[in-house]
């Protein structure tokens, strides 16, 4: 039984992405300077190689055609060519899929760490100076840019995924800050408080059950957050990630390319976001 | 707290004030280029120096808080709005309903939506005032960055209810969008509230960010965005510290929202 | 494939680490490229960084020198031209091996040339010698000598084979065998390539010692220009082929003995108008922008001074024409740049019935004169030009509206949809000759940029340029091609189809600790020499 409910799970997370790449595929097929290329400016070439030049992508103007035959070079295990760097999309991605992966899943850690590590002394002891002074902190590190903190690293030095993490932060100290205020303001909270409950105690096994649902919808949402961030800092940072990847697709209008990396993602977001969904749900059915 | 309150508000209002009078109070025209002291230091001609093009610095920052400071909470309440809707009625009716619409949710966090900007962008007319094209990249981006609340929204308002105080509500009759409106998104709020104070900055910086593309602001109107992409300019900054007064201003912004807001409301 | 490289990667890797220290011994040279080379084959070469590669390790029969302006020989001895322009003979050196120790010789010349000639290539280097339909013909007469006849003419052709790194015919490495200083020794995608020291390199120096004096050259792949600068000031990188102005200033204030300005360089800032006819405009711009005294006036209008001190703080000069003074030869200098003068562009425009209307110019029926400037988004200095020039023509009642668009939509509109109403781009000059122009002139060309793919020309000056483009191609005699080139010059002084804007100065950063570095104004501006370049011993570093 649970075993059909996996497959059914898995079918549609498969047909979503699926979905999604050809979404993203007719997102780019209708943006301006599609299947235009950057060398039709160089003067240097004769009027036929232009031709062949603009000829060369024209197979990827039909975009249901173009899905059609890529969907069926995927069942072969082919995820294609990228036209814009020459080179079979496969061997770009197990090239540059692991410096991304690496840096996004530790700056996620970091961040949430951050985060929440802020987020509970203010709520387990409150005092308004704490909440001014993480407040800010937070604020702060929300406005800066992230092309400016990839700066900021690369001059000072440090890990890459410090950027990302910094870039999660805010979003969970907030969120988790606002969540657990609200729930230790709960009544069956409060009773246990006026019971004189350990605070450990109160936390563990009565704050944190009840505000797991939207952490943990939290979680998914931040993995896809890190991966936007990931875009600008690989590109400053000049790191051979899917982030750069992702931009120099979208700059040379890559179809192909574009297309693995929106499935990609898709995939990585919607197996995050069910994930935190399938044990948010059984936290839900725990009675608090 | 109370004081602190008390000057956030002062501070918001006094900013407020000076960029809607920025005719009056600014020392110079925006766009007007001082030709003979570009990258100039402060002085009482110009109290903030002047950027690369000779252009005075601190009017450059009035007029562009009046772009952002109107433009950028505008776009996060709409995105605020929509992800409540979304969110909110996907959390409640659970089952069939949610799962659909947390479909949608991931596939719209994980598309390139950056091609419908260039498109929109396509099909905009060259000679569209600056304005006109700041007001719809604002209201895209209001209208795109809905997803990442949804998600939380939806989760929220699923315990929701579950909570005793729904059941409560329902079992003294209260059914329907009534229990929705009236029980469920109030407790939303300090939910909401996170997502749209964090969303405000996101958006003045995706805007900056736009810009890269050519999508953001046109010059010579100035935003907190592209005043902002001067930071990128590590060195430069180091040699003109006052470079950094647009972020400053910002945060501070941020902060007094924040304070201004907070958690309070639904302490009592 | 993969896995036995694995190893290999890993010995590379250490080799690279160790050689950290070596670099400060002076053994290693580095510096970056701004991106990814797309291609390793030197005949299909069209970005900066895989022509780069193209230039440190291909071996080519004749080099033009970057300094002297002159055509030297290398893997020829001797070449001689002729049949008008149609044949070329070269005479080989003798006893020369591929970095592979494959021997060198005119069979592998003819092998070259007949790929690189294949119709299927489609290479900007293999076009450039296209200069009519029909077959080249190439004969290995001995192992070291070869003739190529030409279907037509080809002007300037000996100074192509700058661009022509021989390949070899036999070697199972392929491509990867080279006749350069420097063989690619290794490369991760993304991140470097690594090359060594060609053990089979022809050339020594005076005193007989086999050159390249480099051991290896040690290439990051790094777009970030601050990076670099901080990189350079630090001693990791040793070069910088291109600098923006602003960087430069600070940099020769750090360091003096490493900022090189070279002058003006061949690159040149241009805007210009949309005079395709089936553009969508209405037609009154039309109008507008077919009239030449209006294009007079909008270039009279634009303070170049400015832009040369503001945008480039100096380290800029403004442009006459296509040709830049650096281009010694070909520069017309009777030509002098149109002068700033706001009033007189008002005269002019009042010749064609506009006038201002308080602080609005209006045409002859009455419309506000308001047009748009479109250029590439995240060039800084464009995006600062643009904005200047919106400032000048605001003086003189005009609205200019500046859109940054991203590179394939602009492309898009410039040369698809030709829905546009000004543009401002550079032009990347690689070759001194006018021939490499041609498309850029022919008004039947699609890089005819401000009205491509005319069936005939347009108009009677277009007619002209299209004449003597054809004349200065059809003849050796370079003394005759300078008149006829000079009369190109004129016709786009006069007719303003581009409004030249400025001349880009060279800015280089060379490390004081290298030798034997002379930057100059043609590509590649640092290391042009590579092959004689050296670490000085540490006293007398910086101190040239």
């Amino acid at each position: 039984m649970w075993i059909q409910r996996l497959l059914r799970h898995l079918l549609t997370l498969l047909l979503t992405a699926l979905l999604g790449g050809l979404l993203g595929a007719t997102l780019m097929r209708l943006a301006p300077g599609f299947g235009v290329d950057e060398r039709e400016l160089d003067t240097r070439l004769n009027e036929q190689s232009l031709q062949v030049l603009r000829q060369s992508r024209a197979n990827e103007r039909n975009i249901l055609r173009f899905y059609a035959q890529y969907l069926r070079g995927i069942i072969h295990g082919d995820l294609g060519v990228s036209p814009s760097l020459g080179r079979p999309v496969a061997e770009l991605f197990s090239e540059r899929a692991p410096v991304t992966l690496r840096s996004v899943a530790l700056g996620l850690l970091e961040g949430w760490l951050l985060g929440f590590a802020l987020a509970l002394p203010g709520v387990m002891w409150r005092g308004w100076a704490y909440d001014l002074l993480t407040s800010v902190v937070g604020g702060i590190v929300v406005c800066l840019p992230s092309a400016v903190l990839a700066m900021l690293f690369l001059y000072v030095g440090g890990p890459g995924s410090l950027p990302i993490a910094l870039v999660v932060f805010p979003r969970i100290f907030r969120y988790s800050r606002n969540l657990l205020l609200q729930t230790y303001s709960l009544p069956h909270v409060l009773t246990a408080k006026a019971k004189g409950l350990h605070s450990t105690r109160i936390l563990l096994w009565h704050v944190l059950p009840s505000a797991a649902p939207p952490l943990l919808a939290l979680v998914g949402v931040s993995v896809s957050m890190a991966f936007g961030a990931a875009i600008p800092i690989e590109v400053i940072c000049d790191s051979p990630g899917i982030g750069k990847l992702a931009w120099q697709a979208a700059l040379g209008r890559d179809l192909p390319l574009l297309v693995n990396i929106t499935i990609f993602v898709t995939l990585l977001t919607l197996t995050a976001n069910s994930f935190s969904d399938l044990i948010g749900k059984a936290f839900a059915k725990q009675p608090t | 707290m109370k004081t602190l309150r008390l000057l956030a508000w002062g501070f918001l209002l006094s900013i407020f004030v000076a960029t809607l009078l920025a005719e009056f109070v600014a020392p110079a025209p925006y766009a007007e280029q001082f030709r003979e002291s570009p990258n100039a230091l402060p002085s009482w001609q110009h109290p903030l120096g002047t950027d690369e093009l000779g252009r005075d610095a601190l009017s450059r920052l009035l007029y562009g808080s009046r772009v952002s400071l109107l433009l950028a909470p505008a776009a996060a309440l709409l995105a605020t709005l929509i992800a409540a809707l979304v969110g909110g009625v996907a959390g409640y009716l659970g089952g069939w309903w949610e799962r659909v619409a947390m479909g949608a949710t991931d596939l719209s966090l994980s598309l390139p939506w950056l091609f419908l900007l260039l498109t929109v962008r396509a099909m905009l007319p060259l000679n569209e005032p600056p304005m006109t094209s700041v007001v719809i990249t604002f209201a895209l981006l209001g209208l795109l960055g809905w997803s990442p609340s949804a998600r939380v929204v939806c989760a929220g308002t699923r315990t929701l209810r579950n909570s005793e105080f729904v059941l409560q509500a329902r079992a003294c009759g209260c059914r329907g969008w009534r229990l929705l409106l009236r029980q469920v998104l109030p407790n939303l709020k300090p939910v909401l509230y996170a997502q749209f104070w964090v969303s405000i900055p996101i958006f003045i910086l995706s805007e900056a960010n736009l810009g890269i593309l050519g999508l953001g602001v046109a010059e010579p109107l100035p935003s907190w965005g592209n005043l902002l992409r001067g930071l990128e300019n590590y060195s430069a900054v180091l040699n003109n510290p006052w470079r950094v007064a647009p972020l400053g201003l910002l945060i501070i912004v941020v902060s007094c929202f924040q304070l201004i807001l907070p958690l309070e409301d639904f302490r009592s | 494939m993969r896995r036995i490289w694995s190893p290999l990667l890993l010995v590379a890797l250490l080799a690279v680490s160790a050689s950290t220290t070596a670099a400060q011994s002076g053994r290693e040279l580095r510096f970056y490229l701004p991106a990814e080379p797309k291609t390793f084959h030197p005949l299909v070469v069209a970005d900066d960084s895989s022509e780069t590669i193209r230039y440190l390790t291909g071996g080519v029969l004749i080099r033009f020198n970057r300094q002297t302006q002159e055509l030297q020989p290398e893997l020829a001895a001797s070449w001689k031209v002729s049949e008008a322009g149609r044949k070329i003979s070269f005479k080989l050196r003798e006893g020369i091996l591929f970095s592979d120790g494959m021997p060198f010789s005119a069979e592998d010349v003819a092998f070259t040339m007949r790929a690189l000639m294949d119709p299927n290539l489609h290479s900007p280097t293999g076009d450039s010698f296209r200069s009519a339909e029909g077959q080249v013909k190439v004969n290995v007469t001995d192992p070291h000598s070869v003739v190529i006849l030409f279907p037509a003419p080809v002007a300037g052709l000996e100074r192509l084979f700058d661009q022509v790194a021989i390949l070899s015919s036999r070697s199972p490495k392929k491509e990867m065998a080279v006749l350069g200083p420097f063989y690619v020794a290794d490369y991760k995608a993304g991140s470097y390539v690594l090359l060594r020291q060609n053990p089979n390199y022809w050339k020594r120096d005076s005193t007989g010692q086999r050159l390249p004096y480099l051991d290896s050259i040690r290439l990051d792949i790094q777009q970030n220009r601050d990076m670099e600068l901080l990189h350079f000031r630090r001693g990791e990188i040793h070069l910088i082929n291109s600098l923006d102005a602003e960087s430069f200033d600070r940099l020769a204030g750090e360091m003096p003995s490493a900022a090189h300005d070279a002058g003006p360089s061949l690159d040149s800032e241009q805007m210009w108008f949309n005079q395709v006819s089936s553009a969508p405009l209405p037609t009154y711009k039309k109008a507008w922008f077919r009239s030449q005294n209006f294009r007079r006036a909008i270039s009279e209008a634009i303070n170049r001074e400015d832009i040369c001190r503001v945008v480039f703080a100096r380290h800029a000069r403004p442009a006459v024409g296509p040709v830049s003074p650096a281009n010694r030869f070909w520069f017309n200098q009777a030509l002098h740049v149109h002068p700033f003068d706001p009033q007189k562009a008002l005269r002019r425009l009042g010749q064609e019935g506009f006038h201002l209307d308080g602080k609005v110019l209006r045409d002859r029926e009455g419309h506000s004169v308001e047009f748009s400037l479109i250029t590439n988004a995240g060039n800084k200095s464009r995006e600062r030009m643009a904005t200047m020039i919106q400032q000048d023509l605001a003086q003189i009642g005009i609205r200019l509206n500046v859109v940054t668009l991203d590179f394939p939509s602009l492309i898009e509109r410039i040369s698809r949809t030709f829905d546009y109403e000004t543009c401002l781009l550079g032009l990347v000059n690689v070759d001194l000759d006018p021939s490499a122009q041609m498309s850029v002139w022919l008004s039947s060309a699609s890089s005819h940029q401000w009205n491509p793919n005319q069936k005939s020309p347009e108009t009677p000056w277009e007619a002209e340029l299209d004449l003597l483009m054809r004349a200065q191609a059809s003849t050796t005699d370079n003394k005759k091609r300078k008149e006829y080139f000079d009369k190109v010059q004129q016709i786009v002084w006069d007719q303003v189809p581009f409004i030249y804007l400025i001349h880009k100065n060279a800015l280089s950063a060379v490390s004081p600790s290298l030798a034997n570095a002379t930057p100059g104004v043609l590509r590649p501006q640092t290391y042009w020499n590579v092959e004689k370049i050296y670490f000085a011993p540490e006293k007398s570093g910086g101190r040239r």
